[in-house]
């Protein structure tokens, strides 16, 4: 198996790790059973993500995808935010392996889980907008 | 400390040996030869393939037509394996019996069996992954046409009672066949006395190159033939000999069959340092048997941390090691070994196995117990599961419990 330049560069050096203690949004996906777990925190300013952090248990192309995701969000408004699709993780990534390809799914719900979270705590309800999270379990990447 | 290579999978393959280099170097070159054609540069090669033969059965007891060479541990496997179903079915008998942690060349091989009308039993292990003589005696039915059980683990390095399962074999007039892969040339090996009717080895994993292995195969077990062809290896795996790699096998086995116990004392001297200074970390385990492993094989658990992340920060490290987790197993599921012997897949996935060989010295055990604790400090300060087992579990960010 081969990992992109990026993938591994995001690996040893993750960007945004850590946590934010009053986020505006947080939201967590994965279990520890299929080795992957992430979290996301937003801070969100005038529908502005001014501020992400991540906590990811999981492989080096989850955290990978993880720190990416992280960065491809930061500073955008929140209707944009909304749209990052794992491809767009893979492509920012030059690439996933084969096996890897969950993981990029995995930092696409993180992203939408925590975006849904802060629409909720908003009294927006989050579904007509960010879709529907799928439960990690029912994940068909997983059989990639 | 400063930074350093530390190659420690030598249970995924290792460094052809300088000794075996030179012995193979010359049959690449001068003595290239068919070992079939007549004129003295083939009798030569066939002279040259004969002595590698002595030497490989010299080294596992066995009789110089008892060991055939093949392209490895796998090929061996499953030879051995359906080779002893074909046999059996003949017969009637159409049960194997194996264990739940064998190699998956042995797992598919019985898989593949079940597919062909074949029932195998896999016997459970336990918690050091182990089965006991008495397991297998319980196990054997009048339609059992073989036993299947690998010498030791090549995750965990537990190493089975051998020689007892043999016996039960034996008694009860049941082939026995183990993959040895990662015992030959790590423990003592005889064939006769272990009761062992096949036997499965490979080069890669005792300093000779890839793609040569052997199988031993006892005078009056007859297996179907492997490769149809020529005559070579007494016209059952057909195929012009790989000379060079015949001749690093019989030198790599030569070289690690000597002075076993007093080269496994001092390996397992610094296994056992290595092993205690990691289980200092907080929340480790050792996986396998504390005493019945092989001397070069250490596989611990550390909660909160993902295998293969680990992996590849101990790379960036120039620590070259291995894992039971799903990512590195290529599939969804951690090892099915550390699963057997009853860990949580929570704590499958955080397993790290190192392996050496004899040349390991103190400084590469001090270092690797300098980087990996640092590792996995710097893993679990990014891990929302580490965050929830302290969280539940009222520990401290560095795993000791709080006052």
């Amino acid at each position: 198996m081969i990992y992109s330049e990026k993938v591994m560069d995001h690996f040893a050096n993750p960007r945004n790790v850590g946590e934010i203690e009053d986020a505006d949004g947080v939201g967590e996906v994965g279990n520890a059973k299929c080795g992957d777990i992430m979290k996301m925190y937003l801070k969100i300013d005038n529908g502005i993500i001014t501020d992400v952090k991540f906590k990811t248990f999981g492989c080096g192309a989850a955290v990978a995808t993880s720190s990416m995701a992280t960065e491809l969000i930061k500073g955008k408004p929140v209707e944009e935010a909304v749209k990052l699709s794992n491809k767009a993780v893979i492509e920012a990534l030059d690439g996933l392996p084969p096996a890897k390809l969950h993981c990029s799914v995995l930092a696409e719900q993180a992203t939408k889980a925590a975006l849904s979270d802060y629409y909720r705590r908003n009294g927006i309800d989050p579904e007509p907008i960010v879709g529907k999270i799928e439960d990690c379990e029912d994940c068909e990447s997983c059989g990639i | 400390m400063e930074k350093r290579f530390v190659y420690a999978d030598n249970a995924a393959t290792t460094q052809v040996s300088q000794s075996v280099l030179n012995a193979m170097l010359p049959m690449f070159t001068e003595g290239f030869g068919n070992a079939s054609s007549i004129y003295k540069l083939g009798m030569d090669a066939a002279k040259t393939v004969l002595a590698s033969r002595e030497r490989v059965a010299n080294a596992l007891g066995a009789k110089v037509n008892e060991i055939y060479f093949t392209a490895g541990g796998s090929e061996s496997d499953n030879w051995a394996i359906k080779g002893a179903a074909e046999n059996g079915a003949k017969k009637g008998k159409k049960h194997i019996i194996t264990t739940a942690v064998e190699h998956h060349a042995v797992l598919h091989t019985c898989e593949y069996l079940e597919k062909h009308g074949f029932e195998v039993t896999y016997l459970p292990v336990d918690e050091y992954g182990r089965v006991t003589a008495e397991q297998v005696a319980n196990a054997i039915r009048e339609d059992t046409c073989l036993v299947t059980i690998m010498f030791a683990n090549n995750e965990i390095g537990t190493i089975m009672p051998i020689k007892e399962i043999g016996a039960v074999c034996h008694e009860k007039k049941v082939i026995f066949h183990t993959d040895a892969v990662q015992a030959v040339g790590h423990v003592n090996i005889n064939v006769k006395e272990m009761n062992i009717d096949m036997l499965s080895l490979s080069g890669h994993k005792l300093h000779a190159p890839k793609g040569v292995g052997a199988l031993y195969i006892r005078t009056g077990i007859t297996l179907p033939n492997l490769i149809a062809g020529g005559a070579q290896e007494r016209g059952k795996r057909a195929g012009t000999e790989n000379v060079p790699g015949i001749v690093g096998l019989a030198q790599a086995i030569t070289d690690a069959c000597k002075d076993i116990d007093e080269k496994n004392a001092k390996l397992s001297a610094k296994r056992d340092r290595l092993i205690e200074g990691i289980l200092k970390i907080p929340q480790t385990r050792l996986n396998g048997h504390p005493t019945q492993r092989l001397a070069g094989n250490a596989n611990i658990s550390i909660r909160g941390v993902e295998g293969e992340s680990m992996l590849l920060m101990l790379d960036l490290n120039g620590i070259c090691a291995s894992s039971g987790s799903a990512c590195t197993s290529g599939s969804l599921d951690p090892s099915h070994v550390l699963l057997a012997i009853g860990l949580p897949h929570e704590i499958a996935h955080g397993s790290l196995r190192l392996s050496f060989d004899e040349d390991v010295t103190d400084e590469d055990i001090d270092y690797i117990l300098d980087v990996v604790p640092n590792v996995v400090a710097r893993l679990r300060a990014m891990s929302p599961l580490w965050e929830r087992i302290c969280k539940t579990e009222n520990l401290n960010p560095d795993g000791t419990p709080k006052e």
